[in-house]
């Protein structure tokens, strides 16, 4: 390598490759950013999703969740979790289903990963439910495959 | 060791250790509660039990940095540190944020993102932390002799600082959030850190093959140049399905799968480096934990890393168990081993000694990699069924999936009791026989 490459010249490829390398990055974060951030025109993020995001932030869920595939893998995918409990035919029942879920846990079932009691209240459920139905809500190009998650 | 100042670095790479253990004891609690869901109490939930595992695995991963650097900088700068009082109050905070972080978890006391669970008084000690150390390390190195390794590390540090700063935007809309959270930890550890671990392979290969130090540090560019020409674009296959564009989805397919070639570059130079220089370093340990970084990183980080990086197959997998297989022999072979092999190097110069406990050190060496390399093969079987089943065919629920795996989570348990078994001989190895020579 002696021959052909010189230190100095390493040197030059170095920061001139990261340098244009981090442009073009840079440029193709602008750019999505741009996108990322006209999804709220057709999915409002209203102050209960808000206040459900912060939730999901302060009982840390993504440490045994995932979402939209990032997170902890020790419970379900909650991307689709909306759909999962038929929220969207059946927008009342899912919620209703998906607050009886948060009233069961822990089940203390020995065979199934164990959820903990969070004692939210009706408000703070309505509000992790919004986040999570604005999340369903979310084109991610297909993902999950399938609706199990 | 020839400058009195690098004897701090004793101090970062026992409490790196401390925490190591930490991290692969709630390792264990989180394995457990794979195969026994139930085995541990209410108040111990699997979410803290992953918090302080992974949080103590970056903050050891941490300060294992900060002491290999405090431990190489004189030495690369032929001068003594700007200030060793600065560099011990900075670890004492550091390591007290960190136990007052944990001690906080337990108590449910958490507020952020994945590996961000820091409460925001702790995040803002972290930065405060880094500038003691960024000050610190930038004054030795401004004014001491200027080597393509000091450089390097440097650039990696100052990154690793900056790009933690993301870590404090948290916008409501989840797909920015989650956009800017790769800023944090695809940029760390597929970005700045492989600087810093470069540097400190190159100031290994340097000190213990004895090769001339203009080889080393072209190769040195050479790997980085390859890694940020990868990894700052490959930041694209995070990029496929949390709500970005479609472009990523070729960007990062291309480009990620080009981040094995870093990492083989680095096994070619480790292995090359050892065969020219030829020369027979007492501290054998070390030389073996340098190799099997190399060699480890390349598998984890490299191979495990190319095996779901493809968009169509990272469609199937992504957020699967493949995903933790992949990340625990990446941070092992990347990060854990060349933290270990600097602490086998550095640890009997700081203390004075000839190179100590060679073989009980080699022997830790074997069986955690095994008990790594097993867990990674457990975890990569459990993912292909989990895939398999609820991605491909989309025929079970996740926890009926999960029924079907159990077998590859007892043996990851069991290979992760072997991990801990080794650790400990490998803290028992680092303990020095009888009392210190005298100078």
């Amino acid at each position: 390598m002696s021959e052909v490459l010189t230190k100095a010249a390493a040197r030059n490829i170095f920061f001139g490759g990261t340098v244009f390398f981090f442009v073009v990055f840079l440029a193709l974060v602008a750019d999505s950013v741009g996108t990322v951030s006209k999804i709220t025109d057709k999915h409002p993020i209203t102050p209960s999703v808000a206040a459900g995001k912060r939730i999901w932030e302060k009982k840390a869920c993504f440490d045994c969740h995932t979402l939209m595939g990032e997170g902890a893998r020790y419970a379900p995918e909650l991307k689709n979790v909306w759909q999962r409990f038929g929220g969207d035919t059946d927008a009342e029942g899912a919620r209703a289903n998906l607050k009886a879920w948060f009233a069961a846990q822990p089940s203390h079932d020995p065979a199934r990963h164990q959820m903990p009691q969070f004692h939210f209240s009706d408000q703070e459920l309505e509000q992790i439910i919004d986040f999570l139905k604005w999340n369903s809500e979310i084109d991610t190009q297909n993902w999950p495959p399938h609706i199990v998650g | 060791m020839k400058y009195e100042s690098q004897k701090v670095a004793k101090l970062y790479f026992i409490g790196a250790l401390t925490l190591f253990l930490a991290q692969v004891a709630f390792g264990l609690l989180g394995g457990l509660l794979y195969v026994a869901p139930t085995a541990l109490p209410d108040f111990l939930p699997f979410n803290v039990v992953r918090m302080i595992h992974t949080n103590a695995l970056v903050v050891w991963l941490l300060m294992g940095f900060f002491g290999a650097t405090y431990y190489l900088i004189p030495e690369e700068t032929e001068s003594e540190l700007h200030s060793v009082g600065l560099a011990k109050l900075q670890f004492w905070v550091f390591f007290i944020a960190a136990l007052v972080a944990v001690v906080g978890y337990l108590f449910g006391n958490y507020d952020g993102r994945s590996y961000l669970e820091q409460p925001i008084y702790i995040k803002v000690g972290i930065v405060l932390v880094a500038l003691m150390f960024l000050y610190n390390i930038s004054m030795t190195v401004l004014k001491g002799r200027k080597t393509v390794i000091s450089n390097i590390l440097l650039l990696g540090l100052w990154g690793v600082a900056v790009f933690f700063l993301f870590a404090f935007y948290l916008p409501n809309n989840v797909v920015l959030d989650k956009m800017f959270w790769w800023w944090v930890v695809h940029l760390w550890v597929e970005g700045v850190w492989e600087l810093v671990m470069a540097s400190i392979m190159a100031f290994l290969m340097i000190k213990m093959t004895g090769v001339d130090r203009e080889v080393v540090e072209k190769w040195l560019y050479v790997i980085v140049s390859l890694t940020l020409f990868t990894g700052i674009l490959g930041t694209g296959h995070h990029y496929y399905w949390i709500g970005t564009p479609g472009y990523w989805q070729w960007i990062g397919s291309i480009f990620s799968a080009l981040e094995v070639i870093p990492f083989f570059a680095m096994v070619l130079f480790t292995f090359s480096m050892v065969w020219k220089g030829g020369r027979d370093h007492p501290n054998k340990a070390a030389m073996l934990w340098s190799l099997g970084c190399s060699v480890m990183a390349f598998f984890g980080a490299g191979v495990w890393g190319f095996l779901h990086t493809l968009a169509p197959v990272n469609y199937y997998t992504h957020g699967t168990q493949i995903t933790a297989a992949h990340g625990h022999l990446a941070f092992y072979g990347a990060y854990a081993m060349i933290n270990l092999a600097m602490i086998t190097y550095a640890m009997p110069l700081v203390l004075g000694r000839e190179p100590y406990h060679q073989r009980l050190n080699m022997w830790s060496f074997w069986i955690i990699t095994s008990g790594v390399v097993f867990m990674t093969f457990a975890l990569t079987f459990a993912g292909v069924v989990q895939v398999h089943l609820q991605r491909v065919m989309g025929i079970m629920t996740y926890m009926e999936v999960q029924d079907q795996i159990g077998l590859f989570y007892w043996m990851r348990l069991g290979a992760g009791v072997f991990v801990v078994l080794g650790l400990v001989l490998y803290l028992l190895s680092m303990v020095p026989p009888g009392r210190a020579k005298s100078a």
